[in-house]
């Protein structure tokens, strides 16, 4: 049988070597049943052992091979090769990261910014003492944007993630508001004093791209024009009514 | 001037702002922007329009709908400046250049109505 | 400011990242790429573009409220002043200008009425409503306004 070939054309960058990435150009086997990560693994298995690239699960959970393919972000696990026939693909490590090395980005801002969010469930009587009981249509408030697997496609395809490096980004600005909407959190008056600032929710300007891009439907563009609103009726609040706040602070 | 206090009161007028504009606006610009002046519809009288703009609901309508829509404009246009042209280091001028807009439009607006 | 050979100097988590292109030495990482943004990044996809479109029907907002302003002082001015501004306002390139505008404020409406359910999470009985039963009654009153306006307007 006659498995038809496509050229992939790979970022290489090797910190040692390199002043900038270049692409290289591989061509590949496309089976039906292959996706980018496979042809990936062709490539460093039978062709070009010095690639590098992040992977895992093979099964979109893990969030760790999120690549450009064409310029756009897509997971490698769930991403087929076939649908780019006749080719060429061009592969690319995620856009507004700064590279290490090949397909591998360097992910340590992010993490700092996820931890600032406080994506834990906040208790004023301490965590883990007795149940919390949670009706399905309380779960479902926040199900959908607790699906993130911090791939990082969203801050790929955000612009203003790369122009403004202070912004916190889509998936972060989604997960605090994951727990915000959790019936058995209380953290959102903290969370809000940490977000409603220009580099938290307010230097969003609805794009869009990161809930287009999201792979498993989280809707961080949804997520946070609704944490604006909540944001926005607070403030006009405080603003309104200076007098009326402290009493609410508990 | 963009903190945390202030944020929440200029989104809240960009909303606003695009509410009215998106319902208001486009019927308004047509008419004498294009109807009348393509002469789709016949002209409004002087005499007429004199009497619609001397109602206290059209004055206050279209002091809202002057105000309302510049501080949208002045908010979407100052961070399409920013990311657009990554002038963010020019954070003050365009914070003014904006919301001088929208304040002296709002002030106009408010003179225009009561000097009818 | 190059730190090229402080190969030791531990990670920073970087609160405030360093806007730099220049590559950076660090530990486990000798040297970053750091992509530049082009200052036209918005050409970049299609996407981009309408987001910039979008929101650059904001000027078209100023425009039209400025003329509002303008037509407003015109008809408070005298029968002389209303006649001039109706002048001006048929000639070929403010036709051509009110035009281009009507049509980014179009798609300002449109954006505005398509987006308002995504900002909006509204419940009821717990189930999201969905977003026609949103953005449905912002157009019916779109219209309904419109007409009002056209109907007070042109019975003068």
């Amino acid at each position: 049988m006659n498995t038809p070939m496509i050229e992939m054309q790979v970022a290489r960058y090797s910190p040692e070597r390199d002043s900038q990435p270049y692409l290289q150009r591989f061509e590949v086997p496309v089976k039906p049943e292959w996706v980018i990560l496979d042809a990936l693994n062709y490539i460093k298995d039978k062709l070009d052992g010095t690639l590098t690239f992040r992977w895992s699960c093979r099964m979109g959970i893990c969030g760790s091979c999120g690549y450009m393919v064409n310029n756009e972000p897509k997971l490698g696990c769930a991403t087929f090769l076939s649908q780019y026939l006749p080719g060429p693909i061009k592969i690319e490590p995620l856009r507004n990261f700064p590279v290490v090395r090949d397909l591998v980005v360097e992910i340590s801002d992010f993490l700092e910014k996820l931890k600032r969010v406080r994506p834990w469930l906040i208790h004023e009587n301490g965590n883990g003492a007795g149940e919390y009981l949670q009706t399905p249509s309380q779960l479902e408030e926040f199900r959908q944007h607790s699906m993130c697997i911090n791939c990082l496609l969203c801050y790929a395809a955000c612009p203003i993630s790369g122009l403004d490096p202070v912004f916190i980004g889509p998936a972060a600005l989604a997960l605090a508001q994951r727990y915000n909407k959790d019936s058995r959190d209380e953290g959102a008056e903290e969370r809000m004093a940490i977000l409603s600032h220009p580099e938290g929710i307010w230097g969003c300007t609805f794009v869009g791209e990161c809930t287009k891009v999201c792979p498993k439907h989280v809707d961080p563009a949804g997520a946070i024009q609704q944490y604006k609103l909540a944001a926005a009726m607070e403030g006009m609040k405080q603003f309104l009514m200076p007098w009326g706040h402290r009493q609410e602070e508990r | 001037m963009v903190n945390k206090e202030t944020e929440p009161i200029f989104w809240t007028l960009f909303s606003a702002g695009g509410v009215v504009a998106a319902l208001f606006l486009p019927a308004q610009l047509f008419l004498f922007g294009i109807a009348v002046p393509l002469g789709w519809v016949h002209v409004p009288t002087h005499a007429g329009m004199l009497a619609l703009l001397q109602s206290p609901i059209t004055r206050i309508y279209l002091l809202v709908v002057c105000s309302l829509p510049l501080f949208h404009f002045a908010h979407r246009f100052r961070y399409t400046l920013y990311d657009g042209l990554q002038i963010k280091h020019l954070n003050e001028m365009v914070f003014a250049g904006c919301y001088g807009v929208a304040v002296v439009g709002t002030l106009l607006a408010a003179y225009l109505v009561v000097t009818v | 400011m190059s730190r090229a050979g402080q190969a030791r100097a531990p990670i920073r988590p970087s609160a405030a990242p360093q806007p730099e292109t220049a590559p950076t030495y660090t530990e486990f990482h000798p040297r970053w790429y750091r992509p530049p943004i082009s200052t036209y990044w918005w050409l970049g996809k299609s996407a981009y573009v309408k987001f910039i479109l979008r929101e650059l029907s904001s000027v078209a907002v100023a425009w039209a409220v400025a003329l509002l302003l303008v037509q407003i002082r015109a008809i408070s001015s005298g029968g002389d002043a209303y006649t001039r501004f109706l002048h001006r306002m048929s000639s070929p390139w403010m036709i051509a200008i009110n035009i281009f505008a009507f049509a980014f404020l179009m798609l300002h409406s449109i954006t505005w009425f398509n987006l308002a359910p995504k900002a909006m999470a509204v419940r009821i009985r717990g189930i999201r409503v969905p977003g026609l039963l949103i953005s449905g009654p912002q157009y019916a009153a779109w219209i309904a306004i419109s007409a009002i306006i056209f109907a007070v307007v042109l019975t003068r």
